[in-house]
C-alpha cells in the first residue's frame, strides 16, 4: 500500500514537472517570453530619407572694371568671385582682383619710382545683404529678377610688395538673366593704410566693375 | 545624306538625355489646402498660381529657402520652404529636407569657416577646415594671413581639437597643434630677410550653434615660434568668426 502511495506521489511530481516544462517546449520567440507572453509587435522603423534636390546656392564668376588707386591713377581691373547664398537676404562672397598701379604725381615730377613692382592684388571675404529685391522689365514680355545689395568685409591687399589689411564696403546690383545666370554691377571702396608716399595714411581705393556669374 | 544617321543619333541622344533629366526630379503631392507659386525666389515676388490639395508637383531646384516647382499643367514657380515642408513624398511620407539641426551640429563630420582677429598686435584673417573622428575629437587644417605694420606672415597649421560637451549649444573646446610661419618684413623699413619658422600652439575656445548648418566660433591660441635665434618668440592670438558644418 505504502509503495503505491509512493509511486502515485512520484508520478504526480513527475507530471507536475512535465506540466511545468511543457509550455517551454513550444518554441516562443525570446522577445515574447521576456515580455511575459504578451505579443510585442516588431515595428521596423523606416528611415526617412530627405529627397535629393538640386540646390543652387553657390555662385561663381568673373568681373572686369576699373580701379582707382589713391595717388596712383585709375587702371583696368579684373578678378574672380565666389559666393554662397545663406538665406534669401544674406550671402557671403570671396573675391580676388588684380590691377596695376600707375605713376603718382611725385613719381612723374621727380622721375623716381617708389616701387618697381606695380602689381596691385586684393582678396576679400564679405557679407552681402540683399535689400530692395525686385524685377527689371525689358519691354512688354520679359521680366528679370534683380536685387540691390549692400556688401562689406575684410581682406588683404598686396601692393608694392607689401600686404595691407583692407576693409571693403559698397553697393551692387544683381540681375538674373535666367535662373542660373546673373549680371552684376558693383561699386566698392577698399580702405587700407600705407606709408608708401611718406607718412602713414588711410587710403580710399574706389572700384567699379561689371561681372557675370553662374549659380550651381 | 551621309549625315542623316548622325543627326538621328544626335537627336536620340538629346531626347534620351532630356527624358533622363526629367526622370530625376523629386515628386511631391500637396497636402495643405493649397500651395502658392511665386514668380521669383523671394517673399516679395507675386503669387501667380496655386496648386490645390492632392495636386502633384515636380521639384526642379532649390535656392536658399525657395523651391522651383513644376505643376502638372507645366507651370513653373517658386514655393517657400514652410509650404514645401507640408507636402508629401510620393510614398506618403512627409517631406523632409536635410538642412542641419542641433543633432547634426553635435554629430557633424566636416566643418569649415572663416575667422578674423588679432595676432600679436597685427590683424589676422584665417580659413580652416576640420574632419571629426567622433563628436569630440577632430583634426583641423588652417591657413592664416597676418597683416602687420612692420611685417606680413603666412601661417599654416595642423592640430587636434577636443570639444568637451558636444551636446551643448555653446560648447567649449581645447586645441593643440603645430605649423609653419613664413614672415616677410616690411620693405619700406629695409629690414632683414624673409624667414620661415616652425610653430607650436595651445589654445581654447567656444563654438556656438546658430541655425541650420551655421555656427559661431571664437578662440584664443598661444603660439611659440621656434626661431633660429637664442630665444623663442611667444605670440597671443584672439579671433572669432563663422563656420558651417556638413
Amino acid at each position: 500500500m505504502e509503495r503505491w502511495v509512493r509511486v502515485f506521489l512520484l508520478s504526480g511530481v513527475l507530471l507536475a514537472g512535465c506540466a511545468h516544462r511543457g509550455p517551454e517546449d513550444i518554441s516562443i520567440p525570446q522577445s515574447e517570453r521576456e515580455a511575459g507572453g504578451i505579443i510585442v509587435p516588431e515595428v521596423e522603423r523606416r528611415e526617412i530619407k530627405p529627397p535629393k534636390i538640386d540646390a543652387e546656392n553657390f555662385e561663381v564668376g568673373a568681373f572686369f572694371g576699373i580701379m582707382s588707386i589713391e595717388d596712383f591713377g585709375t587702371n583696368p581691373l579684373y578678378g574672380v568671385q565666389f559666393a554662397y547664398h545663406i538665406a534669401e537676404d544674406l550671402f557671403v562672397e570671396a573675391a580676388v582682383g588684380r590691377t596695376e598701379a600707375g605713376l603718382s604725381s611725385i613719381e612723374e615730377l621727380a622721375n623716381v619710382r617708389v616701387t618697381e613692382n606695380r602689381d596691385f592684388t586684393y582678396y576679400n571675404i564679405s557679407f552681402g545683404y540683399n535689400f530692395l529685391p525686385g524685377e527689371i522689365f525689358l519691354g512688354r514680355n520679359t521680366a528679370m529678377n534683380s536685387a540691390l545689395y549692400l556688401i562689406g568685409g575684410i581682406g588683404g591687399t598686396r601692393f608694392a610688395q607689401e600686404d595691407k589689411f583692407t576693409v571693403n564696403f559698397g553697393i551692387g546690383a544683381r540681375v538674373l538673366a535666367t535662373d542660373w545666370l546673373a549680371l552684376h554691377l558693383d561699386f566698392r571702396d577698399h580702405i587700407f593704410a600705407t606709408d608708401l608716399l611718406g607718412s602713414n595714411k588711410a587710403t580710399n581705393n574706389l572700384e567699379a566693375h561689371i561681372g557675370i556669374t553662374v549659380f550651381f | 545624306m551621309r549625315w542623316l544617321p548622325l543627326l538621328a543619333l544626335l537627336l536620340y541622344c538629346l531626347t534620351a538625355g532630356q527624358a533622363r533629366a526629367e526622370e530625376k526630379y523629386v515628386h511631391a503631392v500637396v497636402a495643405d489646402p493649397y500651395i502658392e507659386l511665386h514668380t521669383g525666389p523671394g517673399r516679395g515676388y507675386p503669387v501667380f498660381h496655386v496648386v490645390e490639395r492632392g495636386g502633384a508637383i515636380e521639384i526642379l531646384k532649390r535656392r536658399t529657402d525657395w523651391f522651383k516647382v513644376r505643376t502638372e499643367d507645366h507651370r513653373e514657380g517658386w514655393v517657400d520652404r514652410n509650404q514645401m515642408l507640408r507636402t508629401l513624398q510620393p510614398d506618403g511620407e512627409p517631406m523632409v529636407f536635410n538642412d542641419g539641426s542641433r543633432e547634426a551640429f553635435t554629430e557633424h563630420r566636416w566643418e569649415a569657416g572663416v575667422l578674423a582677429g588679432d595676432f600679436g598686435g597685427a590683424s589676422v584673417i584665417s580659413i580652416y577646415g576640420a574632419l571629426a573622428f567622433n563628436s569630440q575629437l577632430s583634426v583641423e587644417l588652417g591657413a592664416s594671413h597676418v597683416l602687420g605694420e612692420f611685417s606680413n606672415s603666412y601661417l599654416g597649421t595642423l592640430g587636434l581639437t577636443h570639444v568637451f560637451v558636444p551636446e551643448w549649444r555653446a560648447s567649449p573646446f581645447f586645441t593643440l597643434g603645430t605649423g609653419i610661419i613664413h614672415t616677410e618684413p616690411s620693405v619700406t623699413l629695409g629690414q632683414s630677410q624673409d624667414r620661415t619658422d616652425q610653430v607650436g600652439y595651445v589654445g581654447g575656445g567656444v563654438r556656438v550653434y546658430i541655425t541650420r548648418r551655421f555656427m559661431f566660433r571664437a578662440e584664443y591660441r598661444s603660439y611659440v615660434v621656434f626661431t633660429s635665434r637664442n630665444d623663442n618668440e611667444e605670440i597671443d592670438e584672439w579671433r572669432g568668426g563663422f563656420a558651417f558644418f556638413f
